[in-house]
């Protein structure tokens, strides 16, 4: 019972996870987030998570990260990575990313959403009683659109645990709520017969089978609940009543075999054989794999019989008997593949996994013949995780050989970088040093002019603007006074001559300041406007600089370790896929020799049957012409 | 004989049953849990080595001083189909990318692309952007601008959110 209320809880819970998933923020500034959710919402999951991770881990690296893009987002971010690698079946690191959330300083509803997430990996993981502790610890304030889920996975945890009586009040309060349509029903229809109170139960079953919802996941409940009220009342010999139910699931869901096997077994134990034969007749011409149809094969006769038809009862156990040996072959040809491998290469096609409908299609394969009697199986739980897996481990293989490739590129690409820069380098080094160093003068000497104008705006020194000229003339001037003076007799002409000259210059020099004070200070500002443009071009060619050596340099130890670890996992997922493998081609092998037991035993019965029918047509004929 | 060959279906539908249930415990439950908590295990390392190989490939491939990434987007509520993109990057074509459903419906729940991740010089540079599609009234669709990118010291972030009667450029 545990089992099937975790199978329609899976069910469910696989609705939920499709309906709710990650949703994206209306603004998403940083695009890097907005990329792991675009990978997510394509099932992308290994993707999503190496990405949110990448960023998650930059982000916590940063000195300043609330200044970070994905800074606004983080908790959304943290939510998101535990949703990805759950959705990619990493159950136990998702619990520890949301342990760790449950343990942080968050605010209530926070805590209270992922508290909840935990105990629904724990419920899906089998581990009721886990999640029952879990669920325990939420208090206070719920998100609003958490409310009826939480409220769900109780009852259900309770369910799981046993705790039927105090999953009732729970599943009540839920079932006007439209997400939960039909799931509630049928789960309180359920509790309630597991409580003891069948008819109760049978009223909330019955209930769900009315549901009126166009929904996928609303049909399947529907069609499920009217299954199982059907199996009930049968049980209990409301033969009326478990075909009324019965017929009411659709001809064309997944549960319409069981359905039409049930409604022939109502009529025929009322008597109605005839009417047993239409639900039986439809079913024994669906795909005769299915084992509710290769029933139909052995009741359609019997049905026949029943009538007093023999030899038509006596033909069509004939044909039944033809159709098991061809079913039989077919199994054996299956097991034999299966044993080949060639099972795990019709898993492992590119063009199937694509398709949301690829175990159906797997079937339409003519060289996978082993796939014919899986379906069950391959909608198991056990199986579809152990497959998940097995895809999984593929794909990290192909990954890994990848990457190894890629870093063998990798390597080459800084050799190349190594063998063009390196002789190279050593010359522009040289120039660059050279360079530097004129530079360094020069903006010394500009830092010398800025200084000295400063001054001159505070201490006026007109000398200090005088023109090269002028310098010249006044040192010309000098030279002039020097030699006279060495010369013999004064000239009082020559002195005042010198005299009026040096004024004429002076004069020029001391009226003219305030002009070239200005200019010299425009002169500085274009000066600076070149250095400006130096330093740019300064920093640009250190930035180069670095990225050449950047380029291959300090690769070495990260290429040799990423190297030594892909190497490591690639051994390690070799076995992994191998075991896992195994695994599939056991459960499938298993699955397929059951079916090949149940078959041989139908062909014995379908054998006598045959026998006896022919000997009451034979009686029967004798009969007709004794009589008179 | 009604009820013979009732019992004789319900014993071995039982049977069928219990077998089923029997091996599948006794085949797979434990072995099966064992072998999902090593797949489990090797999932992590491998994910973490990713990380590291996405760090090393952007350093080693994009530097941050030439890189330059193009993310696509639709703008909120679109409902036209999006069938193609293509980007040219100073006269060059450097992204051509036709989507599936699966992309198109990431991209209208809010999921955001990197159509292309590359490395320009720094200063301006002229982008076409050209998206081809159906309209809501399913109508063919064209739309092309054209933009500048204007790359800096820094990567480059460029983000194109594509709507039926737009193309919105964000340069950040």
């Amino acid at each position: 019972m545990a089992r099937f209320i975790a199978l329609i809880a899976s069910l469910w819970l696989a609705s939920s996870a499709l309906a709710a998933g990650p949703a994206a923020p209306r603004e998403l500034q940083d695009l890097y987030f907005g990329e792991a959710l675009y990978d997510a919402y394509q099932g992308e999951w290994f993707d999503a998570i190496a990405r949110l991770d990448t960023e998650l881990a930059q982000h916590h690296g940063l000195d300043q990260p609330e200044l970070d893009t994905l800074y606004p987002y983080l908790g959304q971010a943290e939510f998101d990575v535990g949703d990805f690698e759950l959705a990619y079946r990493m159950h136990r690191r998702a619990g520890r990313a949301i342990t760790a959330v449950i343990e942080g300083n968050v605010a209530e509803p926070v805590r209270n959403a992922a508290i909840y997430r935990l105990a629904r990996i724990y419920f899906q993981k089998d581990q009721p009683v886990n999640a029952q502790h879990a669920l325990e610890r939420i208090q206070g304030e719920v998100p609003a659109a958490l409310r009826d889920d939480l409220a769900f996975l109780r009852a259900q945890v309770l369910m799981a645990n046993g705790r039927f009586s105090e999953a009732e009040p729970l599943l009540q309060t839920l079932l006007d709520a439209s997400e939960l349509a039909g799931f509630a029903s049928y789960n309180l229809g359920i509790a309630l017969i597991r409580d003891g109170h069948e008819e109760e139960g049978h009223r909330y079953l019955d209930r769900t089978g009315l549901l009126d919802d166009a929904d996928p996941a609303s049909l399947a409940i529907r069609d499920k609940a009217n299954l199982v009220l059907g199996d009930k009342l049968l049980e209990t010999e409301n033969f009326s009543g478990a075909k009324e139910v019965l017929d009411r699931v659709r001809l064309s869901g997944p549960f319409s075999n069981r359905a039409l096997l049930g409604s022939g077994w109502a009529d025929a134990h009322q008597e109605r054989f005839d009417r047993a034969l239409v639900p039986w007749t439809l079913l024994a011409g669906r795909e005769v794999t299915d084992s509710a149809v290769q029933e139909a094969l052995l009741a359609v006769p019997y049905a026949y019989g029943k009538l007093g038809v023999y030899s038509k009862a006596a033909l069509l156990y004939g044909n039944a008997l033809e159709t098991f040996g061809v079913e039989l072959d077919k199994l054996d040809a299956s097991i034999r593949s299966i044993r080949e491998g060639r099972f795990l290469q019709a898993l492992t096609r590119e063009e199937l996994t694509q398709d949301a409908n690829w175990v159906v299609r797997l079937r339409d394969l003519p060289e996978t013949p082993e796939t014919y009697y899986l379906l069950d199986l391959m909608a198991s739980h056990d199986f579809q995780s152990a497959l998940r897996n097995y895809l999984d481990l593929e794909q990290l293989r192909r990954k890994l050989t990848t990457w190894q490739r890629d870093l063998d590129a990798f390597a080459e690409i800084i050799e190349i970088r190594q063998d063009y820069y390196q002789p190279l380098l050593p010359e522009i080094d040289h120039a660059f040093r050279r360079l530097d160093s004129q530079m360094r003068l020069r903006l010394e000497q500009r830092d010398r002019i800025a200084q000295r104008l400063q001054a001159l705006l505070v201490a006026p020194r007109p000398d200090y603007l005088a023109t090269a000229e002028e310098r010249i003339i006044r040192e010309r001037l000098a030279q002039l006074e020097r030699k006279r003076g060495a010369a013999v007799g004064p000239s009082d002409n020559f002195e005042a001559r010198i005299g009026r000259l040096r004024g004429v210059l002076e004069w020029n020099i001391v009226t003219d300041y305030d002009r070239r004070l200005t200019e010299a200070h425009r002169d500085l500002g274009e000066l600076d406007r070149c250095v400006e443009q130096l330093r740019q071009q300064y920093a640009a060619f250190v930035r180069t600089r670095q990225a050449a050596t950047q380029s291959y340099q300090g690769y070495d130890e990260t290429i040799r370790s990423l190297q030594l670890r892909i190497g490591s996992a690639l051994e390690r997922v070799a076995p992994l896929l191998a075991r896992q493998g195994h695994q599939l081609e056991v459960m499938a092998e298993n699955e397929l020799t059951r079916r090949r037991e149940r078959l041989a035993e139908f062909q014995v019965k379908a054998r006598f049957a045959m026998a006896d029918s022919y000997d009451r047509a034979a009686r029967n004929q004798t009969r007709k012409q004794v009589e008179p | 004989m009604l009820k013979v060959f009732k019992v004789f279906v319900i014993v071995l539908s039982t049977l069928f049953m219990l077998t089923l249930f029997a091996h599948a415990e006794e085949v797979s439950r434990e072995q099966i849990k064992g072998l999902d908590e090593q797949v489990q295990e090797i999932k992590g390392d491998v994910l973490s080595i990713a990380a590291d190989l996405n760090q090393l490939e952007e350093k080693l491939l994009y530097p941050s001083q030439t890189q330059i990434a193009m993310f696509v987007s639709l703008a909120d509520g679109e409902d036209f189909r999006l069938d193609a993109v293509t980007i040219e990057l100073a006269g060059e074509p450097v992204a051509h990318h036709l989507y599936t459903f699966k992309e198109l419906e990431a991209l209208r729940r809010g999921g955001v692309q990197r159509i292309y991740t590359g490395n320009i010089r720094t200063g301006g540079h002229d982008l076409q952007v050209t998206f081809t599609g159906k309209s809501a009234a399913g109508g063919d669709l064209t739309r092309m601008e054209q933009f500048t990118v204007n790359k800096g010291v820094g990567p480059a972030f460029v983000e194109l959110v594509l709507a039926q009667q737009s193309i919105t450029f964000k340069d950040r």
